[in-house]
């Protein structure tokens, strides 16, 4: 019975016709889906809705993080419509889909408690939703009061409002308006003809990920064109992505020494972090690894001079690194500004649905890289790093202990693609791809859990795309995160998320 | 102590000492080169494949304004086109970023359109604000490298500030989106003048690969003066630093 709810897949499948797609009533999808997510071992990758000129039709997609699939439900729903049953009511992690799904599409929900703007993109349904009218929260009283932040920020880095209620020196509630970095990126992608145009606005969805969602896209057109990576490549790509997460976890670091004013800490690490990008841009010429993820094959193959240079940058970075991280962390004027402060609880982490790092400091396991292994990851089997305690000291330590993870993978798979090395072949950006099909690509970027998923018409053309970045998940947990701290705790607890404002806002 | 005395003595001297001739690796993608003998052929090969269509369909030449440096046309076309590893390519001139076939000359600042004040008045010391509007988080993270302890622009006084009420001008980053509008405009007038404006990168320049979107909305851009152009995707800390020591002079 259950299986005809629901089609399965795994990450990185080939594409399904959407035809084998069952569509329920929207009470069976509401019951299934629910009931799927009161387990904690699965959770939704994306929930949205296409527009299919006569009807809305909706996908939802939930993973299994135990069996390692991935279910896709989904249900129709005329123009015209009656508002629908919240799903967020029984699941509050489903809050930013439905919002998502409301604004653009002008959907209701009913029991949706926070059905407020996401990004206000340029097609929303509700023209008079507007930047300078965001519904915040207010609380009325004459001791509290509110401090406003943003869009621009003390920093060199991207635009967002936070708006926090205080009470006194106290953060009673933050809350996050987002939308100011929307420059309408799922549209560019479904109507971009050219398959390297894709490729380029896939690398700059969120540039510090470059290598994160550049892999999403190259594997999810992989999937619609039916062809399977080689092993050399696969293990290449899982090289460049190790890396990135190198690169940005000792970035964090040494910006989470400088929000604690502790100097020797932050410029070594700067330092660290512009070698390892260095030797990104001597493979690839590019210290974002832009220009190197592409579906079907490589511009920049792994060759022995470079894998030889990596191998000798990481010895020395993950030396170093872990000497000065072995100080940082010992010292009471860091842990002072870091232990018990920002706090996300493990239930906070599962309501908000936490992902990636965000998650992992909780205690929860969301890696996808162990749950829905991808290119070379099904071969190699990596031990996620779990911390406990959800403070801002967690989310440093656990940058830590995965630089050193990431170091040893890297070691592995270049001891691997030794082994296999093949012919390169060149990226194809001519694929036939399988026409009326729906296609899913899950990677694990540094910040956690990436997804892109394509719709294509009767002719293979891609008619939908869509994006998610974990940021969209991991904004909330920072709003919690800051509830009862000091305000002025605010800059170290948004500095140990380092979430992203455009992968957010699309 | 003993062990920091141990970091620092590994962590060495990281500081660039000569920012006008640091060599950076050969892959680097920056002033491109056209041969001059580029048939019409190979012009609409690479003009039709370039995903930014940065490349000049009936000439061949490659406005680095838009350019994505991807590397596609330089990979089909090797030997006619290639991308030297010359990170000197901002200009004052938006024309100047347009690289002709068969022209191989560096990209350089015209000084007769550098205003008299910039050089007065900012040649010690320049704040700037950064305003991303729609940034990928690249070229922020590389303007923000440019302070870094290898980078230290600041040695030469300049440097990013937290308020626009501090500085001396604004860089902006990304393809101005629509959303970011109005804040872009407050922020720059927020600034005492005289001031000036930079746009690092090709989203900030044109748009990039997402000009056209009706997400963005550019009307700041046409409607200011531009002081200084940095093309890059991202901006290389390199390019910003040398653009900015051109205009001020140093």
């Amino acid at each position: 019975m259950s299986n005809q709810r629901y089609i399965e897949v795994r990450n990185g499948s080939p594409a399904i016709p959407v035809g084998e797609i069952p569509v329920l009533s929207y009470d069976l999808f509401h019951e299934e889906v629910c009931g799927l997510l009161k387990s904690e071992a699965n959770h939704c990758l994306s929930y949205h809705c296409v527009d299919l000129q006569s009807v809305y039709r909706f996908f939802c997609f939930i993973a299994d993080d135990a069996a390692g699939t991935i279910r896709i439900l989904s249900h129709e729903m005329k123009k015209d419509g009656a508002p629908l049953r919240s799903l967020t009511e029984v699941i509050p992690s489903m809050h930013i889909f439905e919002r998502e799904i409301h604004e653009s599409h002008g959907i209701g929900f009913t029991g949706h408690p926070w059905l407020k703007p996401v990004r206000y993109p340029h097609d929303r349904a509700d023209r008079s939703s507007a930047m300078d009218n965001y519904p915040f929260y207010e609380i009325e009283s004459e001791e509290l009061h509110e401090v406003g932040v943003g869009p621009i920020h003390a920093g060199v880095i991207e635009p967002g409002h936070f708006r926090f209620i205080c009470n006194g020196e106290k953060v009673l509630h933050l809350e996050i308006q987002l939308g100011y970095q929307h420059r309408g990126t799922e549209k560019l992608m479904a109507e971009k003809e050219g398959a390297l145009q894709r490729c380029i606005i896939a690398e700059n969805i969120a540039g510090d990920t470059a290598a994160g969602h550049g892999l999403a896209h190259a594997q999810l057109i992989e999937s619609l064109a039916s062809v399977e990576p080689d092993e050399a490549l696969q293990i290449e790509r899982c090289i460049a992505l190790e890396m990135e997460r190198i690169a940005v976890h000792i970035g964090d670091t040494a910006a989470l020494c400088g929000d604690v004013a502790y100097q020797l800490g932050q410029v070594t690490c700067e330092a660290l972090r512009t070698m390892v990008i260095n030797t990104t841009q001597l493979w690839c010429g590019n210290r974002f690894s832009k220009g190197l993820m592409r579906p079907g094959g490589t511009n920049y193959p792994l060759t022995e001079e470079i894998s030889g240079e990596i191998l000798k940058i990481m010895a020395e970075v993950e030396k170093r690194f872990s000497d000065v991280t072995g100080l940082i962390y010992t010292l009471p004027s860091v842990l002072g500004r870091m232990e018990d402060i920002g706090t996300v609880t493990r239930q906070q982490a599962a309501e908000t649905g936490a992902l990636g790092m965000a998650a992992r400091t909780c205690g929860i396991m969301r890696d996808i890289r162990k749950t829905h292994p991808f290119q070379y990851f099904r071969k190699y089997e990596i031990t996620p790093v779990i911390q406990e305690q959800g403070d801002v000291l967690a989310r440093g330590t656990l940058r830590a202990q995965e630089v050193k993870e990431s170091v040893k993978i890297i070691r592995h798979l270049l001891h691997e693609w030794k082994e296999t090395r093949g012919t390169a072949k060149k990226p194809v950006y001519d694929y036939r791809l399988q026409p009326e099909s729906l296609a899913i690509s899950v990677t694990e970027g540094w910040r956690g859990e990436i997804c892109h998923i394509a719709l294509t018409d009767s002719s293979g053309k891609i008619i939908h795309y869509k994006i998610k970045d974990p940021s969209v998940h991991n904004w909330m947990s920072l709003a919690l995160a800051v509830r009862n701290q000091e305000i002025s705790d605010f800059p170290v607890c948004n500095k140990s998320f380092n979430l992203s404002y455009c992968g957010h806002d699309l | 102590m003993i062990k920091e005395i141990k970091i620092l003595s590994d962590h060495g001297r990281q500081y660039i000492a000569d920012l006008r001739h640091q060599p950076v690796a050969q892959r680097f993608r920056g002033r491109p080169v056209i041969a001059a003998g580029i048939e019409a052929e190979e012009i609409s090969k690479v003009s039709a494949l370039c995903p930014v269509s940065a490349i000049d369909g009936r000439t061949g030449a490659i406005d680095m304004g838009r350019c994505a440096f991807c590397n596609e046309c330089a990979l089909i076309l090797p030997g006619t086109i290639s991308f030297t590893n010359d990170y000197r390519i901002a200009a004052n001139r938006r024309e100047h970023l347009v690289v002709n076939p068969g022209v191989e000359k560096p990209v350089r600042l015209d000084d007769q359109m550098i205003r008299k004040e910039i050089k007065h008045y900012f040649r010690r010391s320049l704040k700037l604000r950064q305003v991303s509007a729609g940034g990928d988080n690249s070229c922020e993270m590389e303007l923000g490298a440019t302070g870094n302890v290898n980078f230290d622009f600041g040695r030469y006084g300049v440097e990013f500030v937290a308020s626009p009420r501090h500085s001396d001008g604004i860089v902006i980053t990304g393809p101005v989106t629509e959303n970011m509008a109005e804040a872009l405009e407050i922020c720059y007038d927020a600034v005492p003048s005289p001031k000036i404006i930079v746009l690092a990168g090709t989203d900030a320049i044109s748009g990039g690969i997402f000009a056209g979107s009706p997400a963005l909305n550019r009307s700041f851009i046409d409607n200011h003066t531009i002081d200084l152009y940095v093309p890059g995707n991202p901006v290389h800390p390199l390019s910003f630093i040398n653009g900015i020591m051109d205009l001020l002079g140093l």
